[in-house]
């Protein structure tokens, strides 16, 4: 019997839990049994004589306790005396079934994966490339991301202020199925630093010059000495063309595609607040929730996402 | 006020004031009511300002129904049936004003404090820590108001709705001050004792005996005195009454887990907090019993007096309320009913089907002896408001039903991939008819609440016409 105790509460916690328990339980029934009958015989009207005393007027009768309801109040108590018999509610003891919700998440969980393994051990086989191509598998897929993704990325899969468009060409992390696997298995922390330091001026000329790698209207004096920060504070994370880096996910400076532009901001408003404050994208790690197998097919909807004709 | 209105031995003023308040208040609370549940189908009606957003305005609805609505209505009632039951004046004059004025300020502080977004996001418990020292120092004084009576009482007996009372107030004490337990930061800014799981049970222990003790255990003692009055026929049982209010305070106590099943808090207390909601059910049922029985031999009064059948309708809605409740705390029912508009369904089939409407009888009840008449302005508009008010709440939990579990069934609904087969928003998307009907059956409630607004005006101008005649005619 010794496995049906567990351990998580002190001896004297665990007694005291169950005394007041079954105290207060059996102060409920003798109160109940105490007074269910009375000895006064009912009048012509089935009632009983009142107690003889009047509260305002009110007087009382000393019928006794209706039998179903005595009946059920006796019921109710009788079923939570059995399932504290089975289920755990006294102290540390964990009841004769041994249930948790725990154990019985655990059981689901395995049951679950028994059930749908196969499935998605087929989908694991295939190619990337080509499971994005399988509409079956899709549909699936899609699922999985509107239940898991879509919170952040949208329902359409287009992102929005700071979450990453899914379906441009544009890829922070790189957007070959290895890249996209590794981003959702892992999550992503993408650290823009603040360069508050430099000073309002040359943050000014740093952000006409990120204005001018993409073409975008521009002071074209502060941008060429903004040239001169910019080699010399931004070239090792975004490269000395200003095409990005992957590796790092720093991103490419040059394509006119803006995350943190949030709505109604420009471009440049958007780029300053960037280099005064800095950023911190999140993205969190998902093979834990989903597991490998799921992260692969999401993997394949995504790639799938912007090559669609 | 003409001396007139004065009762030679009881301290009907302080009745008076918050018995007016309680239809003010009324008024209030639900009109938040329906602007939420607007807020729910048409979510512009924000109107973009953090002060008219819904997380600032649902905690304001629920302090303004619940302490504001019916805390008026149990100042008011509890202090005019301790006095006509003790056959005794108010142990104080001064503390009662005191606690109506103090009250007010109260209910003022969170009117102001909570659209400004100062809350401890404690649910039902959000006024911030100076306001609940306020609250503290009323309830004392209340507590020492009601209890002073019973005390001087030139009854031998203390009547059974002074019991249920004064377990209201004593343990509504205890609630509010553990609880609200806060360390102090700034001037409207605290931090609670408790942390992580300890604090959720802090919290439900809390919540639900905000349930048992203010709104059951507070109205019990309402029902006690003016079914009996208006049916004009003894209670039932009086050893129904001893069993079920030592059993219902003893038990109540125990039910607040039953908020938090399949959470972090332990199995064991998840398990009591299932198995005493389940107890509960035949102590609940006895206060129903005893309200129902006592109209035994008075059934035809029901045809032509809408105030009993506001007060019998009351009963009914307990009764179906309190068999709910227990169900909803069994795990495998819970497991589909919580998080889902259910619960909200569930908890205003006690709101308005039975705290409001018991309150509204009684208030019909006490309002033409307050200014010295024997009947309302308007029966026919208190029928109007019966109907009103028992359609409002139908479909109100209707509503609730339907949305709650369709959104429990859509939540756990998988394909045959083990996929979810619904999103989150398409469950949002699917409860919004239901939401219309639940905003439907909440203009029916405040449309009621204004025809009993009118009737009470009509009512308290009738009275101080009569008393100005009166000199003259002496």
């Amino acid at each position: 019997m010794n496995n049906l105790w567990g351990d998580s509460l002190s001896s004297f916690w665990s007694a005291w839990i169950i005394v007041i328990t079954l105290g207060t339980i059996a102060f409920s029934g003798w109160i109940l049994f105490a007074n269910r009958k009375t000895d006064k015989v009912p009048d012509a009207e089935g009632n009983v004589d009142t107690t003889g005393h009047a509260a305002d007027g009110i007087e009382e009768y000393d019928n006794p306790l209706p039998r179903w309801w005595f009946m059920l109040f006796v019921a109710t108590i009788v079923f939570s005396l059995g399932y504290l018999a089975l289920y755990p509610g006294l102290g540390n003891f964990r009841g004769i079934l041994g249930w948790s919700q725990e154990g019985q998440w655990e059981e689901e969980v395995a049951q679950a994966e028994q059930r749908y393994a196969s499935i998605f051990a087929q989908f694991q086989e295939v190619p990337i490339p080509e499971l994005s191509q399988d509409s079956e598998a899709m549909r699936v897929a899609e699922r999985i991301f509107q239940n898991n993704c879509a919170v952040c990325h949208g329902a359409n899969a287009q992102g929005g202020y700071g979450f990453p468009n899914l379906t441009d060409e544009a890829w922070m992390y790189g957007g070959e199925p290895e890249n996209i696997v590794t981003t959702i298995t892992n999550g992503r922390n993408g650290l823009m630093p603040s360069w508050q330091q430099l000073g309002a001026t040359n943050i000014e000329n740093l952000t006409q010059h990120v204005l001018s790698l993409s073409g975008l209207e521009h002071d074209a004096d502060a941008a060429s000495q903004g040239q001169a920060i910019f080699s010399a504070s931004c070239v090792a994370c975004h490269g000395p063309d200003a095409t990005g880096n992957q590796a790092l996910g720093a991103p490419n400076l040059t394509d006119d595609y803006w995350l943190y532009q949030a709505p109604g901001q420009s471009v440049a408003d958007s780029v300053r607040q960037t280099l005064r404050n800095g950023r911190n994208g999140h993205m969190p790690a998902q093979a834990a929730y989903i597991g490998e197998d799921r992260v692969h097919l999401v993997a394949a909807y995504v790639y799938g996402l912007s090559r669609r004709d | 006020m003409s001396t007139a209105l004065e009762h030679p031995t009881y301290n009907y003023k302080v009745v008076r004031q918050f018995a007016i308040m309680t239809v003010v208040w009324g008024i209030v609370g639900m009109s938040l009511g329906v602007i939420l549940a607007a807020q729910m189908v048409w979510p512009e009606l924000n109107l973009g300002l953090p002060w008219t957003s819904f997380g600032r305005l649902r905690p304001l609805h629920t302090n303004a129904v619940i302490f504001a609505f019916g805390g008026s209505a149990l100042f008011a009632t509890s202090y005019y049936v301790v006095q006509r039951t003790c056959q005794t004046r108010l142990f104080s004059d001064r503390l009662a004003a005191f606690t109506f004025w103090g009250w007010q300020a109260v209910i003022l502080s969170a009117v102001i404090s909570l659209p400004l977004g100062y809350t401890t996001s404690k649910e039902y418990a959000e006024l911030e820590w100076p306001i609940n020292i306020l609250i503290t120092v009323v309830w004392v004084s209340y507590a020492a108001v009601f209890l002073g009576t019973i005390k001087k009482r030139n009854t031998s007996h203390i009547y059974v709705a002074n019991w249920f009372f004064a377990a209201f107030i004593l343990t509504v004490a205890v609630l509010h001050v553990v609880n609200n337990a806060a360390i102090p930061v700034s001037a409207m800014k605290s931090y609670s004792i408790y942390a992580g799981a300890v604090d959720a049970m802090v919290q439900w222990w809390y919540g639900h005996n905000a349930v048992g003790f203010f709104l059951t255990a507070g109205f019990l003692g309402m029902m006690y005195y003016f079914v009996p009055k208006q049916a004009e026929r003894p209670i039932y049982s009086y050893r129904l009454s001893i069993v079920h209010f030592w059993a219902l305070i003893i038990i109540y106590m125990w039910a607040g887990p039953h908020h938090l099943h399949y959470t972090a808090l332990p199995n064991w207390a998840q398990s009591l907090g299932m198995i005493m909601s389940i107890i509960l059910l035949a102590p609940s049922w006895g206060g129903m019993i005893n309200g129902m029985m006592t109209l035994s031999g008075a059934w035809h009064k029901l045809r032509t007096d809408p105030t009993l059948r506001f007060l019998v309708v009351a009963l009914s809605f307990y009764g179906m309320s309190t068999f709910e409740g227990p169900m909803m705390a069994v795990k495998t029912v819970n497991a589909l009913s919580h998080y889902t508009d259910w619960t909200i369904g569930h908890v205003h089939a006690g709101a308005l089907g039975w705290v409001a409407m018991i309150t509204i009888g009684s208030i019909y009840h006490l309002l033409p002896r307050l200014y010295g008449q024997t009947e309302m302005y308007s029966i026919k508009l208190i029928a109007v408001h019966f109907w009103l008010a028992t359609i409002g709440t139908v479909l109100y939990i209707a509503a609730m039903w339907v949305n709650g579990i369709m959104q429990g069934l859509m939540w756990r609904a998988v394909n045959a991939d083990g996929t979810l087969m619904y999103t989150f928003i398409e469950s949002v998307e699917a409860s919004g008819p239901g939401y219309v009907v639940r905003w439907i059956g909440g203009l029916f409630w405040v449309t009621g609440m204004l025809l009993m607004a009118y009737n009470t005006y009509r009512t308290v101008k009738r009275h101080e016409a009569a008393s100005q005649a009166l000199p003259q005619t002496a």
